[in-house]
């Protein structure tokens, strides 16, 4: 079969951006108060794009919100603040450092804060009172995502009930809930990671220079390529190398691993994930590789 | 292993078609290993779910890779050996980009094959070549009918333990035939073994009286809903309006501050520049006075769209209201007759009070009346024949049912508008989704006046 099919009508690509604006529009459209979970990564970027073209010729009505650990990469925090200024757009940041400042949290023996993440980004929803969370999860990325909704009903701890989920059918979206309730909106859901590399291309869509080969400083911990950090003590036998890497996610420095990598343009990052034989989350997470099923427990916690 | 050795197709997204498509089956059909016999043999699993899996089973005290456990996500899952609830899986080939919806076979569960199917341009349903058609099987093509899936592929699995013998696989052909009839199904049958791979995605030799495509050229060669929906766009073209664009001060740019565009996704046709509109359901008449998208404007936007469209007068348009166009327009109705599934654990009891969502729109109904209950266990029936009397319905129960609207909506016949027929049923109090709904077709000087009934 030859692609005439697509010539009449809507590629992968364009279909699963009229999808995600679809969702977009209409959880604004029966929100309260809307806000876009945006960390400066490349998927909440694409969820941030999409909601411009869904707006055009508007402003986004939607604030953004980030959690930070206090072990986000400068650079990214340095984009993110960018981004919010070039948009003309309100972002509010739930600082983990101040709940462990104030006693509230306390740092955990290995040093990682992804973990700790859950509580500052549910007091941040209910005192911003928002009520329609956006998110930049797609299903591709793991078992647990695999099963939720686009729409997703949380309580007042923010849990996921993965064996009671509201029926989605076509695509009439529910985001009806109670008070104290929330949904989490992922305009992503049905993307592949190579979809968000297409799309970032075509739409010429800038993102933090982690995301492209760089000469840095790593060594190595089971498995994973570590840039030197405060919260990570090195130890002797962890022995400091310039490699060219690339980052595949911008998360938390303290868990988030590196890849070699001579990938410098989105050509060339395409053409390496389409090529990798290694999942996004396994290549780069240390987070979700403690047990099979660390990614649902977490999101039953009332993580993303 | 080959699978991960060999060099890994890239299809490229921009290129590629989508098509969404559901998989339904019993209990120990061996859905889990069909679904992860296709992305095995499309190379779409990567090294680390393959090792991760090989590990599992491994420990499990089996060899090689069950490829069951590549699908089965959620841990009470893999405990009881079960899928609870739908998986969305992804996958591609050179022709063609696919999701998956992979839903459980458990009964209780129909309501996620309902939840799969309502967007899926095509169901493959499972069945084992020992057992042939069962209820459950009978349960997954009548939810197929109900929401008239336009492809239904049958994959009749596990030929390797019939010995790849022909007879029985016939019988259960010519079974599913007379199913298909009754329902009005198109069904293509495939004998498969999953397991073995036999005509999942490669052509079998142990089956040489079987001339018919694999499941996977099925799945690259039928034609998507929205496809199918622009063939047929000789019809008219709707727009449910989701948002108006009205951005005055937040206007990016001076000459927008007065813009006003309706914004939605196209769900039926081909819209052009020019055409006259019916707004819905006031009636009001207006023209398409421009098509706009962030990229610049179009001169014809097609079902699947995003868009937004000017309309040449200043008429009274808001979230909810239905765009048509003016030669086919549907009529808005405040009494509804419908195909409801009901997915909620609580029965659904006559004068029930819901909220009925029905593309951006929103209003308020009460079940007038239940006429009846489709018992799948009646032999060989169409659905309307195997309705039977009932006047409540429980979990999974798929019903007729009236319904007074407080307000009028521009709903059409599912049948021949598969968007604008389908709407869901929502708890006013606590918002939870009750059911699935799919109105019935209006036939000519049958129904009361703005009555929609067959």
């Amino acid at each position: 079969m030859s692609t005439t099919s697509v010539k009449a009508g809507l590629s992968t690509l364009e279909a699963l951006e009229a999808e995600g604006i679809h969702i977009l529009r209409e959880a604004v459209a029966t929100a309260r108060k809307p806000v876009i979970l945006f960390s400066g990564g490349k998927d909440s970027v694409a969820v941030l794009h999409l909601a411009t073209k869904a707006f055009w010729p508007g402003r986004v009505p939607i604030e953004l919100l980030h959690v930070d650990t206090g072990h986000n990469f400068d650079e990214v925090i340095a984009f993110r603040d960018a981004t919010v200024e070039r948009l003309g757009l309100r972002l509010k940041v739930a600082k983990v450092q101040d709940y462990i400042d104030d006693g509230r949290l306390r740092e955990r023996p290995d040093g990682t804060r992804n973990a700790l993440q859950t509580v500052p980004l549910l007091e941040a929803i209910s005192d911003g009172g928002y009520d329609v969370v956006f998110g930049g999860a797609r299903r591709d990325e793991e078992k647990a995502r695999a099963k939720e909704r686009v729409v997703s009903l949380r309580d007042e701890f923010g849990a996921w009930d993965p064996r009671n989920q509201r029926p989605e059918l076509w695509n009439l979206y529910n985001t009806r809930h109670l008070p104290g309730q929330h949904v989490r909106v992922f305009p992503l859901s049905n993307w592949t990671e190579l979809d968000v590399w297409r799309y970032i291309e075509r739409e010429a869509i800038e993102l933090p220079a982690l995301y492209y080969a760089h000469e840095r400083e790593v060594f190595e911990r089971d498995g994973l390529l570590l840039t030197p950090h405060p919260a990570l003590s090195r130890r002797d036998t962890e022995a400091l190398e310039r490699r060219v890497v690339r980052y595949r996610t911008v998360g938390d420095a303290s868990c988030t691993g590196a890849v070699e990598s001579p990938a410098a343009s989105v050509a060339d990052v395409i053409a390496e994930v389409a090529a990798t034989r290694i999942t996004e989350r396994g290549a780069t997470r240390a987070d979700d590789r403690a047990s099979e099923a660390a990614m649902e427990d977490r999101k039953k916690e009332g993580y993303f | 292993m080959t699978a991960i050795a060999s060099a890994p197709v890239a299809p490229d997204s921009r290129q590629t078609s989508l098509l969404r498509f559901a998989t339904a089956g019993s209990v120990d059909d061996g859905k889990s290993t069909l679904v992860g016999r296709l992305l095995h043999d499309t190379k779409s699993i990567l090294a680390d779910a393959y090792a991760a899996v090989e590990r599992v089973t491994r420990e499990r005290g089996g060899a090689g890779i069950d490829l069951a456990l590549l699908t089965d996500g959620l841990r009470a899952e893999r405990e009881q050996g079960i899928t609870i609830d739908v998986a969305y899986r992804y996958f591609s080939t050179p022709q063609r980009t696919f999701i998956l919806a992979d839903c459980p076979g458990h009964v209780q569960y129909t309501r996620n094959t309902v939840t799969g199917a309502s967007t899926a341009d095509a169901l493959v349903v499972l069945v084992d070549a020992r057992h042939g058609v069962l209820e459950q099987t009978r349960r997954h093509l009548a939810v197929a009918a109900l929401l008239r899936v336009p492809h239904v592929i049958v994959a009749v699995n596990k030929i390797d333990l019939i010995d790849y013998a022909q007879q029985p696989f016939a019988a259960i052909e010519a079974d599913v035939a007379e199913h298909a009839r009754r329902l009005a199904l198109s069904i293509i049958t495939v004998p498969v073994s999953a397991l073995e791979g036999d005509n999942v995605a490669v052509r079998s030799e142990r089956t040489p009286w079987y001339s018919g495509p694999t499941v996977l050229d099925l799945l690259e060669t039928l034609p998507s809903v929205d496809e199918a929906e622009r063939a047929a766009a000789a019809g008219g073209w709707r727009l449910p309006v989701q948002y108006v664009l009205r951005p005055q001060d937040a206007a990016l740019t001076p000459e927008h501050r007065e813009y006003r565009g309706y914004a939605g996704q196209v769900s039926q046709g081909v819209i052009h520049v020019g055409d006259d509109v019916v707004v819905q359901p006031s009636g009001r008449r207006t023209m398409v006075a421009g098509i706009d998208t962030a990229d610049g404007p179009l001169a014809e936007a097609k079902s699947g769209q995003s868009i937004a469209i000017r309309l040449a007068d200043e008429v009274d348009v808001a979230r909810g209201d239905l765009l048509s166009s003016a030669s086919d327009a549907a009529i808005p109705v405040k009494h509804l007759d419908a195909h409801v599934a009901w997915l909620a654990d609580r029965p659904l009891r006559l004068r029930e009070r819901v909220l009925v969502q029905h593309g951006t729109a929103l209003v308020q109904g009460m079940v007038t009346g239940i006429s009846g209950v489709l018992d799948i266990t009646l032999p060989g029936g169409t659905l309307d024949s195997s309705i039977v009397p009932g006047d409540s319905l429980a979990l999974n129960d798929i019903g007729v049912v009236t319904l007074l609207l407080a307000q009028p909506l521009a709903i059409e016949d599912y049948g021949s508008h598969r968007r604008t027929g389908a709407f869901v049923l929502v708890d006013p109090q606590d918002g939870a989704t009750l059911a699935a709904g799919t109105a019935r077709a209006a036939a000519p000087g049958t129904g009361q006046d703005g009555y929609l009934s067959i």
